[in-house]
């Protein structure tokens, strides 16, 4: 069993909100000094999920991250976690891409690396969020999609995966190879142990650039981006929270009841 | 790209009748079809879609494509993708809006791939640019945080998945004229790779989060499974439901299918209690909605209160008593 996962490098999404923010201008997000990037949380999931599968059915797990030399800290994250081997994807064309150039990417990394059962990714990055990269990469791949797995089997060759649907779940089942994007209800990543923590530290993470994955670049050009940003903002809200004064809980209570009344 | 043309939406059926969000979809994309001076269509799958094609017209449908055929009663992503794909690169429609709902969750992404198009999930905004004439979709970034403005200059269809319960629905017009056109190319089954083989309805204690007109809500803060007890008496007492953060789901406190925000359900109560809980925007923009935001937190510096109609700074397990008891008092009088 080989599976492939992506995963991304992001700002630490559980900065205060206060602490949050952007640069109009070049329509990006101010990341917070001294705060550093971590592994975006649904990404972290589906490494869990890889582990899953690992510990149950031995076999070989491959990251890939695109993104800065930084990256190199994520995909070392995924290895303390459990992961054999990680690669980052790094290049002067693979900025600022939108969800088909990164699917792209990945899909030429992902055909260079080869013999893979399942590829995961997480159902959303935890900063742009579009919600796409998965299944376009399925479709490059040509091969099936299961999105919002929170629960993945495999037997004989064949997939059994549970995804999350508004009011409960369904189970899909598919054949080997297929993408899936990981939801958070899988449940809590794995802690690193200490030694696998250092091991990783020391493991060698080799950096592909666009010519290692043989990417034609004028699929990554910017005339051809599907989907442009034209203005990010924060939503102003000019709410007032009305303390509720007492000098006792029971106090309070009283007060806040009386405030309640008349909506319920 | 002119060869592209009109509003075209994506129809749901849910037993039987037209579902909600596409009476929302046929209104906003009504307006959009008039600001462009194009058509809206509608798109209807499903055994018995045909009955439900002269009601879309009277919510604003110029065209409605009834494709029948009872494989299409069942969401399949493989068998959907498919026909869609190549029903859209015949008709050709130059915006596609899609409900951001459990189909169009799964669907848009993987169609817009097939299609090479351009899409914006959770889409909260829509409008024309009067000088381009380009979609432009309003979507959330950063757990919510910010939000960004989208648009495709280069890729058609425009498509965007629009949250639900964001636009008001359709009015009703039984005098207004249409076409129905009924699509003959049916499914071809042997294409599925994935089948869904069961599906779960999750048994609910009480109401459902989505119609709870009281929601109890409890974060981290709470600590522990057995101390939700204390937001299920109040709930009960004021006849809502519970709901928690994906921190507390994650730590198996509360069952995930309450998770409420981003990643969660999308609420929006008459009251709206939240207990123990920062406030972190992944979780404010799921019940951003309610009428009345009440919060409770040790920290007085939480986010929380930034958006709180009322607000108390204390420990929450020395206040939800005193409140059920004089909520009690309040209700026997």
């Amino acid at each position: 069993m080989h599976t492939i996962v992506c995963i991304k490098q992001v700002p630490d999404p559980e900065i205060p909100p206060a602490k949050f923010k952007i640069d109009p201008v070049a329509k990006k997000v101010i990341p917070p000094p001294g705060v550093p990037p971590v592994i975006s949380v649904y990404d972290e999931r589906a490494v869990e999920a890889a582990c899953r599968l690992k510990d149950k059915h031995k076999g070989k797990i491959t990251v890939l991250s695109l993104g800065s030399e930084k990256a190199t800290d994520v995909v070392r994250h995924a290895i303390s976690m459990g992961a054999d081997e990680g690669y980052v994807l790094q290049d002067e064309a693979f900025e600022n891409l939108d969800s088909f150039g990164t699917a792209y990417v990945l899909g030429k990394a992902i055909q260079k690396i080869g013999g893979y059962d399942l590829i995961l990714c997480g159902r959303q990055a935890a900063d742009w969020g579009a919600g796409q990269v998965g299944s376009i990469l399925a479709e490059i791949l040509g091969l099936p999609i299961i999105t919002l797995a929170c629960d993945i089997q495999v037997e004989d060759k064949k997939l059994k995966i549970k995804r999350i649907l508004k009011d409960g779940f369904e189970i899909v089942e598919a054949p080997t190879p297929a993408v899936a994007t990981v939801s958070s209800e899988i449940g809590l990543p794995r802690l690193p142990a200490g030694v696998a923590l250092m091991l990783a530290r020391r493991k060698q993470i080799p950096i592909w650039k666009a010519k290692d994955i043989g990417a034609d670049l004028s699929e990554l050009d910017p005339s051809k981006v599907h989907t442009e940003i034209t203005e990010i903002f924060i939503p102003t809200r000019e709410r007032k929270c009305e303390m509720i004064p007492g000098a006792t809980p029971a106090e309070v209570a009283t007060n806040l009841v009386s405030k309640l009344v008349k909506l319920i | 790209m002119s060869e592209y043309k009109g509003v075209m939406v994506l129809g749901e059926i849910t037993e039987g009748k037209l579902a909600p969000i596409t009476i929302e979809l046929l209104g906003i994309g009504r307006r959009l079809a008039n600001d462009l001076g194009e058509e809206l269509s509608l798109l209807l799958m499903g055994g018995k879609a045909g009955v439900l094609a002269r009601e879309a017209i009277a919510y604003g449908a110029n065209k409605v494509y009834v494709a029948e055929d009872s494989l299409f009663d069942e969401y399949n992503s493989d068998t959907y993708t498919q026909w869609i794909s190549n029903f859209c690169q015949k008709t050709m429609p130059s915006i596609l809006l899609i409900g951001h709902t459990d189909i169009g969750c799964d669907l848009a992404p993987r169609l817009n791939g097939r299609l090479r198009g351009g899409l914006a999930m959770d889409a909260v905004n829509l409008s024309i640019d009067p000088s381009t004439k380009l979609l432009v979709s309003t979507r959330p970034i950063f757990g919510g945080n910010a939000y960004a403005k989208v648009v495709s200059r280069f890729a058609r269809p425009q498509m965007a998945t629009v949250r639900t319960k964001i636009f008001p629905p359709a009015e009703r017009d039984d005098s207004r004229q249409g076409e129905i056109v009924s699509v003959a190319e049916k499914v071809d089954p042997s294409i599925i790779k994935a089948k869904v083989i069961d599906r779960i309805k999750e048994e609910f204690e009480g109401v459902k989060l989505e119609d709870a007109e009281v929601i109890v809500s409890g974060g981290h803060g709470i600590g522990s499974a057995k101390n939700f007890e204390l937001l299920w008496e109040l709930a009960r007492l004021l006849g809502g439901t519970v709901g928690a953060t994906r921190r507390a789901c994650d730590e198996g406190w509360v069952p995930v299918t309450r998770q409420i925000g981003q990643s969660g359900k999308v609420v929006s109560p008459k009251l709206y209690i939240a207990v123990a809980l920062s406030g972190a925007m992944s979780h404010i923009v799921g019940c951003l909605g309610s009428k009345c935001i009440v919060a409770i937190n040790k920290d007085p510096e939480a986010n929380i209160f930034n958006v709180a109609h009322f607000g108390i700074v204390a420990d929450y397990k020395e206040v939800l008593p005193v409140l059920i008891e004089k909520f009690k008092e309040q209700r026997s009088p």
